[in-house]
């Protein structure tokens, strides 16, 4: 892995996230609605909305804005909620951890599922358990995370009354409590992914294991096991890491929707409250904040592909 | 072997989670007095009192801050700050005592000058309230002494003393759009944004016999309106209001449920500066043709209570039932009129609701209904809250819009000043000299029957100009836990919290 290469991957990573930054800016200079009226709501006269927008800024021209928007990054705040009147930092670093840890959880979830079921349901390829799944497989894909999120809700609050819907438990107040709460949510938007990852798995397995070296492994001796898990795992995880990776953005903006259905406070939620009352600083910065998650996570993807498969690093570094 | 070792695997990751989310479940533990409020949306204008615009703001900081007076749930105003007060003759020089003892939640003494102070603020035209139509009233506010205020006005207005429940807040709080210190029942502890609220009773509180008696408060921000009733059957809240009657439905027998209502003039709001609505006929013609209890029946299982003019009934001596039935129903009687303004065929125009009040979006859509009895179509057009702000209340660019209008003080004024032709909350854009000079009337008399007649020829202007078509006061239920008791219903959109405690 050379210095140009990353210093290359930085540069395309900063050229992104103004771009994003600009393209929010612009769309919700031409949406309608607007901070100030939402603001001060019925109380509007036109002094007293002539005086909050130049309060905020707002009576500038849209690069002036932008460019000292900019600078609120710079500075680390972010700039003012105007719903909250606190920094956008502070209530992101409040927020964060409790989408994180659910999408972290689901990732978990998926792998601890989809790895060990792909590889059983590839060596027993064509056997009843493998016929099951395949139906089973398809049915959970075509489940969407809400869809089975509120199943969940039903089935084990009000029918097996082991979870409270609702009870959300900050991890402040108790970390366990916090951790078991989140559990649901993150089974609801594992469960089709993981689907998809075992599928995905199981096809590569069984396509790799086609492959002229794997018949070469064999007549050097090798056990089916050995020849798993020493030759065809390591190929048949490569595309399967790129699924696993767009995974994670994925999963990551599609809190947004989880976190409706079981009411947990996080990023998600912020963000629709934020647009509905038009409080473009939390807005911008969830956005920009989702956009860098999505390109550091395929940059972090680029440099696993370096570390598992030799072929890449040497044909980028020609 | 191999098919066992995966239903071992699947047999431990099903026992985690069921461990997990046991233990969550057990962690729900009784505390003695301690309540959880859910609300529909988190306060997301501000702590400070006076930039507080949303009603649902304003209805939680009712338990935080007081004013000089404060009403009662009869719709008295009592002294609150003061411990009395008197006004001169003439209704021009209202002086006030401030409380012997009365506590800011931060431990320091009430004074003069925080009163002096706060009502400043209210006063200043640029920051202050939309209220300060009111305050521009005020010749001066002094504190000849520590403990006395007094308040000259430039014009006699009985109606003043209500705009004295505006909060009273300590002058050294240099950040009151954060941090909140008042004088009510419950004090401010902290927030979390779109998670919760969290208050605390204030044991120095001044009122003995109105003390608060539950210790902690917690409301909750349930932004998804479908998990509502689950989470009230699930026991993550005790209490919720204006539920919808198919919610009250499906409530387990955990909870009693009030019904009262929510003190808001819902019409269909016309546009009366646009075409056709600028023609009093079609109007009247939409009066005519819409059937209130039908709405009613439709959208609210029959429960409200129907208004004909801008005021509603907890009102009492202002309120005028005669004119509910000012326009009865009459599809031929409607006809003729728009006919009669030049539109026999009827027309077309579009109602723009708000979508985030579902309420505002069924009354729109049974009113559509029933206006095509008399040829007139109207299509729905469903915008966010912030578009309907910018859009229909400032920018007053609609046609019709269906919505419920309250009133932010107790006075009657609160509600009919509005309609003001020069008014800044006139988004109907009626206009009319002889309301203005009744209006005038009414808010300069200090004799009470005066004042009075004067406010109701000010309903009877508005119902024979038809100003808009008006519905209805809507049905406020509300859902308490039956662990709990005591909710009390206001004649303003407020919450008491004070008076909530255990059975």
């Amino acid at each position: 892995m050379n210095l140009t290469y990353v210093l290359k991957k930085l540069i395309s990573l900063l050229f992104t996230l103004l771009l994003t930054a600009f393209l929010v800016f612009l769309a919700f200079s031409v949406i309608p609605g607007d901070p100030v009226t939402t603001m001060l709501g019925t109380q509007a006269t036109p002094e007293k909305v002539a005086a909050l927008r130049e309060e905020l800024g707002l009576d500038r021209p849209f690069l002036v804005r932008f460019v000292s928007w900019l600078g609120t990054f710079v500075d680390g705040t972010f700039g003012n909620s105007y719903s909250y009147h606190v920094t956008v930092r502070s209530m992101l670093a409040g927020k964060l951890p409790i989408t994180l840890t659910m999408t972290v959880m689901a990732f978990l979830m998926i792998l601890a599922i989809s790895i060990p079921l792909g590889i059983y349901l590839a060596r027993n390829s064509g056997g009843r358990t493998d016929r099951i799944m395949t139906v089973v497989n398809q049915t959970i894909m075509a489940f969407p995370p809400f869809f089975s999120g509120i199943l969940l809700t039903l089935l084990f609050g009000l029918v097996l009354h082991l979870f409270t819907p609702g009870g959300y438990v900050s991890y402040t107040r108790s970390i366990p409590g916090f951790l078991g709460y989140l559990i649901l949510p993150a089974v609801a938007i594992a469960l089709p992914k993981a689907a998809m990852a075992t599928n995905y798995l199981k096809a590569s397995v069984l396509k790799e294991m086609k492959m002229d070296y794997v018949r070469t492994a064999y007549s050097r001796g090798n056990t089916t096991k050995g020849v798993l898990y020493g030759h065809v795992l390591r190929n048949a995880i490569i595309p399967v890491i790129t699924f696993l990776g767009m995974t994670f953005t994925d999963m990551i903006a599609g809190s947004i929707i989880i976190e409706q259905v079981f009411s947990i406070p996080g990023i998600g939620r912020l963000l629709i409250s934020s647009i509905a009352n038009r409080d473009y600083p939390v807005v911008e910065a969830i956005v920009v904040l989702l956009a860098f998650f999505v390109i550091v996570t395929n940059f972090a993807i680029d440099i696993i592909y370096r570390l598992v498969d030799p072929r890449i690093r040497s044909a980028q570094e020609e | 072997m191999k098919k066992k070792s995966l239903a071992l695997l699947l047999s431990v990751v099903l026992t985690t989670v069921a461990v997990a989310l046991g233990g969550c479940a057990g962690d729900k533990q009784e505390e003695s007095s301690q309540i959880t409020i859910g609300i529909p949306q988190d306060i997301e204008d501000s702590l400070d009192p006076m930039k507080a615009t949303a009603a649902g703001t304003k209805e939680i900081l009712f338990n935080i801050y007081e004013g000089l007076v404060k009403p009662d749930s009869d719709g008295n105003l009592n002294p609150a700050v003061a411990s009395e007060y008197t006004i001169t003759e003439e209704g021009k020089v209202y002086t006030f005592t401030i409380r012997d003892g009365i506590k800011f939640h931060d431990g320091s003494e009430v004074t003069a000058d925080d009163v002096v102070y706060s009502l400043n603020r209210y006063a200043d035209e640029q920051s202050g309230d939309a209220l300060a139509s009111a305050f521009s009233n005020i010749q001066s506010i002094t504190a000849p002494d520590r403990k006395t205020v007094t308040i000259t006005l430039n014009e006699p207005n009985a109606d003043f003393l209500s705009y004295l429940t505006a909060s009273v807040i300590p002058a050294s709080n240099a950040d009151p759009d954060t941090v909140a210190i008042g004088t009510g029942p419950y004090k401010y502890v902290s927030r979390s944004p779109q998670e919760n609220i969290i208050l605390e009773s204030f044991d120095e509180y001044w009122d003995k016999d109105n003390a608060p008696q539950i210790k902690n408060i917690t409301l909750k921000v349930i932004a998804n309106a479908d998990t509502i009733v689950t989470e009230l059957n699930g026991g993550s809240i005790d209490m919720f209001c204006r539920l919808s009657s198919t919610q009250v439905s499906q409530l387990s027998d955990n909870f009693d449920v009030y019904t009262g209502t929510m003190n808001l003039v819902q019409a269909l709001y016309l546009n009366n500066a646009v075409e056709p609505f600028n023609d009093v006929r079609v109007r009247q013609a939409l009066c005519y043709a819409i059937d209130q209890q039908g709405i009613l029946d439709m959208a609210f299982d029959g429960q409200g209570s129907i208004i004909g003019s801008a005021m509603y009934p907890t009102f009492g001596k202002y309120y005028m039932p005669e004119l509910e039935n000012a326009y009865p129903t009459d599809v031929e009687k409607a006809k003729a009129l728009l006919a009669e303004a030049g539109y026999p065929d009827g027309f077309t125009f579009s109602i723009t609701v708000p979508s985030n009040y579902q309420p505002h979006v069924d009354t729109a859509q049974v009113l559509a209904e029933q206006l095509k009895a008399v040829g007139v179509t109207a299509n729905i057009n469903l915008v966010e809250w912030a578009s309907w702000l910018s859009d229909v209340y400032s920018g007053r660019q609609y046609e019709a819009t269906v919505i419920g209008v309250d009133a932010s003080m107790l006075s009657a004024g609160a509600l009919l000043d509005r309609y003001r032709s020069d008014a800044s909350g006139n988004f109907m854009n009626f206009n009319s000299a002889s309301y203005d000079v009744a209006l005038d009337a009414a808010e300069s008399s200090i004799v009470d029957e005066e004042k009075t007649a004067s406010f109701k020829e000010c309903e009877q202007i508005i119902s024979d100009e038809a100003a808009s078509v008006y519905i209805q006061d809507m049905v406020n239920l509300v859902a308490l836990n039956n662990k709990y008791d005591g909710y009390v219903f206001y004649p303003l959109y407020v919450q008491d919290f004070a008076k909530l405690h255990l059975k």
